[in-house]
């Protein structure tokens, strides 16, 4: 049995510690905020945060969880950090077909943490593991700013 | 300068944004799987082969094997020419190629199976070169003037060959159906799409032709760019034929490689170009372009069309005589792909001006601007360009925003030293609807709204967002006309039991077509508006009244009612000793007509801007001498991240069109036609030597340093 946290409550596996957090996430606990762009850890669209680190869900086993903490999107929206993302991104129309925005915000949170004030390039670096084939980036990486700005304090 | 701020283009928060950004909206594969079969395709390995005999091992209970034979209907899927099939015939065509589905409700199983299922082939020598093929799919001639003469009186007559490569349009979402079978025989198929009547039309003619038994709904769409625009229909049929069979749902969601390898992508192309110039000016054009159409004909007929018709650029050219050819190659079948065959068309007539200039010694920039078409002047099928043509403004927009005259004169200067820099500019338009009389005699768009008794009001289309923000346009333009507030108007994905035909989402055309039906559909439901009743209007496409008819097989007419048009910069350097390039700047200038929303709209510049830098330079794919595309993942095939053009600035020029909601013009693809010429001509001051092809990736640079070295 692999016994983690997820999203901030006690959690419980019994398959094999071989599987997929991608395919566990996904299939046993149902939270499909966190998407499956390409399953070789390219795209960033599965990513989560494990023990507060971005990582491609594809690329770990579930033995590696044991004993530590997994944040998808459904429990990162509950913050009132999401609250200022999910602000600055609709400011700036920055959610196109959506398959990579999971990741990606919790991406930026990633970043911001790291660092609450960062530079377009320290942007632009953060997200780069996170494929967005619809807008370009520059939208992202404004809201990403914007965020930073608006949720002074946050992180 | 026409500069318009309509309060239409005022931004909202996308209608998506808040299912989407929290991780809410369902995908299809987000769907509860419960008592949904999972499908999984045996796929071709060969590139051509008969096949002798399909042994399959045995089939624990609930598990099924799908194929030819279980087509109730015919066993070809409607595009346009209906050559595809459903299930792989007596030989397969292409690798990749579906030959049988296994369904079971054990992932790990059904693969298992797969794995063990052996087909015997008896291989037959496949076409890979288009250059060698002997089948060709469509060829189209047109002309006017007279070529022959121009060219007998010309100071000066130049001939290139011009090259572009596959572009794979990666959409972060894999293509992904489910079907579900009910009792009284009727079929539902839901996913992934661009085109929900295409799909219905597809599966319809699949399970026999009783489209009361069919049912089409879309799902939320991770992006499309083209790619879902026919693919939905093939995979759509495979899915209802396997639920059919089976007596349950079942689901195919394509995994990344097999999704890369099977599907449609851009049409390789090449353009060689005969101009002949008199006095500076450019007096006649022939033109022949050969696109490698794949294993079946799918969208290459009219992907086609647009490359011929976009062929000359955005120049005025009296004397023309151009050529297409689309022939078959035992390769994936290539088809849409924002631009639509029109970056291909662009790419050879910005090269070919620009090389022409430099051999004539005058500035590149000066002898195209000297050229360009202006409002009054025929277009290449000898329409008219009916409306202002702004790209000499567009022009000073852009050179002020990135300084290129400036830059492209200094990097004209022999360069030393490590790195090496280069600007590039472009000049294109996309014609914006359906070619020719498509939307009237094709289309024939219907729309519905509906007024329900609590005074909201649905729009009913067939129109589907898988991003773009369509519905976000749609409900702001029914808002206006009703006076209401946006929350009072819904828009849902389309489901073909409830919504009428307004046409396919393709072609740049919803905002201004399907936008201007909601439009009129609103004015008309106010003027009948009565508080607390139901009420219903339905509007129908009518064609502009200004256009000159367009004959299809003459090519001769206007192919396009208007036409979007965008003046694009790329400024490069490479770094000769590591042979690495990188965008330094990206500066782009567009007018779609007044934008439903802004910063939707730019948007859509910046996200397809980028997609035609991609296909300038890091965007590789190739078959390889088995035919197999070796480019099958995202580790193999590079698409652009958040590092690769830092700084990218896009604004807007409007110019209002009449006919269009507000003045709106077609937006989507535009954007994507002009990237790849703009990089290439920096690519050239940077290796100092003219270039005739794109992608121009990393090793072609390598390979272009060692021959200075040599």
């Amino acid at each position: 049995m692999i016994e983690f946290t997820l999203n901030g409550a006690p959690a419980r596996y019994a398959g094999s510690a071989g599987d997929r957090l991608l395919d566990v996430l996904r299939n046993t606990f149902r939270l499909t905020g966190v998407k499956c762009g390409c399953k070789e850890g390219e795209c960033g669209a599965c990513s989560v945060l494990l023990d507060g680190a971005l990582v491609n869900s594809c690329m770990v086993a579930m033995g590696r969880v044991q004993g530590h903490s997994v944040v998808t999107i459904e429990g990162y929206r509950e913050t009132p950090q999401f609250q200022a993302l999910d602000a600055a991104f609709a400011a700036v129309s920055a959610v196109q077909c959506g398959f990579c925005i999971p990741g990606m915000i919790l991406a930026a949170d990633c970043i911001l943490r790291k660092n609450p004030h960062p530079k377009e390039e320290e942007i632009r670096e953060g997200i780069s593991g996170n494929l967005c084939r619809c807008t370009g980036y520059n939208a992202i990486v404004k809201a990403i700013g914007l965020a930073a700005k608006e949720g002074e304090g946050l992180w | 300068m026409v500069h318009t701020t309509h309060p239409i283009s005022d931004s909202v928060v996308k209608l998506d944004h808040s299912a989407k950004i929290s991780g809410r909206a369902r995908y299809l594969d987000d769907l509860p799987m419960d008592g949904v079969l999972t499908g999984r395709m045996l796929r071709s390995d060969r590139a051509r082969a008969r096949i002798l005999a399909v042994h399959l091992p045995p089939l624990p209970e609930g598990y099924c094997v799908v194929d030819r034979r279980d087509v109730p209907g015919d066993n070809n899927v409607n595009i346009v020419k209906d050559d595809c099939p459903v299930f792989a015939r007596d030989t397969v065509e292409f690798i990749g190629e579906a030959i049988l589905m296994v369904a079971g409700p054990d992932p790990k199983e059904v693969e298992r199976l797969l794995r063990e299922i052996r087909v015997e082939y008896e291989d037959l020598p496949p076409v890979l070169d288009p250059a060698e093929s002997d089948t060709v799919f469509f060829e189209y001639h047109y002309a006017k003037g007279d070529t022959e003469a121009a060219f007998r009186e010309a100071d000066h007559v130049f001939t290139e060959t011009f090259h572009t490569g596959y572009q794979e349009q990666a959409y972060l979402e894999t293509q992904s159906m489910q079907a579900e079978p009910h009792p009284d025989g009727k079929v539902t198929v839901r996913g992934s799409m661009q085109c929900p009547y295409y799909v219905f039309s597809a599966v319809n003619r699949v399970m026999g032709g009783d489209p009361g038994k069919v049912q089409i709904c879309q799902e939320v769409t991770g992006g499309a760019f083209g790619g879902k625009e026919d693919y939905p229909s093939i995979i759509g049929c495979q899915v209802a034929v396997a639920a059919r069979k089976a007596g349950k749902p079942v689901r195919m969601v394509l995994d990344r490689r097999e999704d890369m390898t099977c599907t449609n992508k851009r049409h390789p192309s090449v353009g060689i170009y005969k101009v002949a110039v008199k006095g500076g000016k450019v007096t006649a054009m022939e033109i022949d372009f050969l696109l490698n159409g794949g294993a079946y004909t799918t969208l290459s007929a009219v992907v086609l069309q647009r490359t011929i018709i976009s062929s000359p650029g955005v120049y005025f050219v009296p004397n023309l005589k151009v050529r297409g050819r689309a022939v078959k190659t035992n390769t994936v079948p290539n088809g849409a792909f924002r631009g639509f065959g029109g970056p291909q068309g662009f790419f050879g007539a910005e090269m070919m001006m620009d090389h022409i200039a430099r051999k004539l010694g005058v500035n590149p920039l000066e002898f195209r601007v000297a050229n360009l078409a202006r409002q009054g002047d025929s277009t290449s099928t000898g329409g008219r360009y009916h409306f202002h043509v702004p790209l000499p403004e567009m022009l000073e927009q852009v050179d002020a925003m990135s300084d290129f005259r400036r830059k492209w004169a200094e990097y004209e200067k022999p360069q030393t030293g490590r790195y090496r820099r280069g600007i590039g500019l472009s000049f294109s338009y996309h014609g914006a609807g359906f070619t020719g009389n498509g939307e009237r005699d094709l289309i024939k768009a219907v729309l519905r709204m509906r007024k329900n008794a609590d005074d909201t009001v649905e729009i009913l289309t067939a129109g589907t967002d898988m991003g773009q923000g369509l519905k976000t346009a749609l409900v702001k333009i029914a808002a206006r006309e009703l006076d209401v507030p946006l929350e009072q108007v819904r828009i849902q994905n389309p489901d073909t039991d409830r919504v009428p035909d307004s046409g396919p989402t393709v072609a740049s055309r919803s905002t201004m077509i399907v936008g201007e039906l909601v439009r009129r559909a609103a004015c008309r439901l106010k003027e009948i508006w009565k508080s607390g009743r139901v009420l219903e209007v339905e509007e129908h496409y009518v064609h502009p009244e200004f256009l000159i008819p367009f004959d299809a097989e003459a090519f001769t007419g206007d192919a396009y009612p208007t036409y979007s048009w965008t003046v694009q910069v790329v400024e490069l350097e490479v770094d000769t000793l590591t042979a690495v390039p990188k965008v330094l700047g990206a500066w782009g200038s567009f007018d779609v007509g007044t934008p439903i929303d802004e910063k939707v709209v730019i948007g859509q510049m910046e996200g397809g801007f980028l997609q035609g830098i991609g296909m300038g330079g890091m965007e590789y794919a190739a078959a390889d001498g088995s035919g197999r595309i070796r480019n099958a993942s995202f580790a193999d095939y590079l698409i652009p991240t958040s590092m690769d053009v830092p700084h990218m600035e896009c604004v807007l020029n409007t110019a209002e069109y009449p006919e269009g909601p507000y003045g709106a013009k077609g937006a989507g693809e535009l954007p994507t036609v002009g990237g790849a010429s703009a990089y290439l001509q920096a690519m050239e001051q940077c290796m100092a030597r003219p270039l005739n092809h794109v992608p121009y990736t990393m090793d072609d640079i390598m390979a272009g340093l060692r021959e200075v070295e040599a």
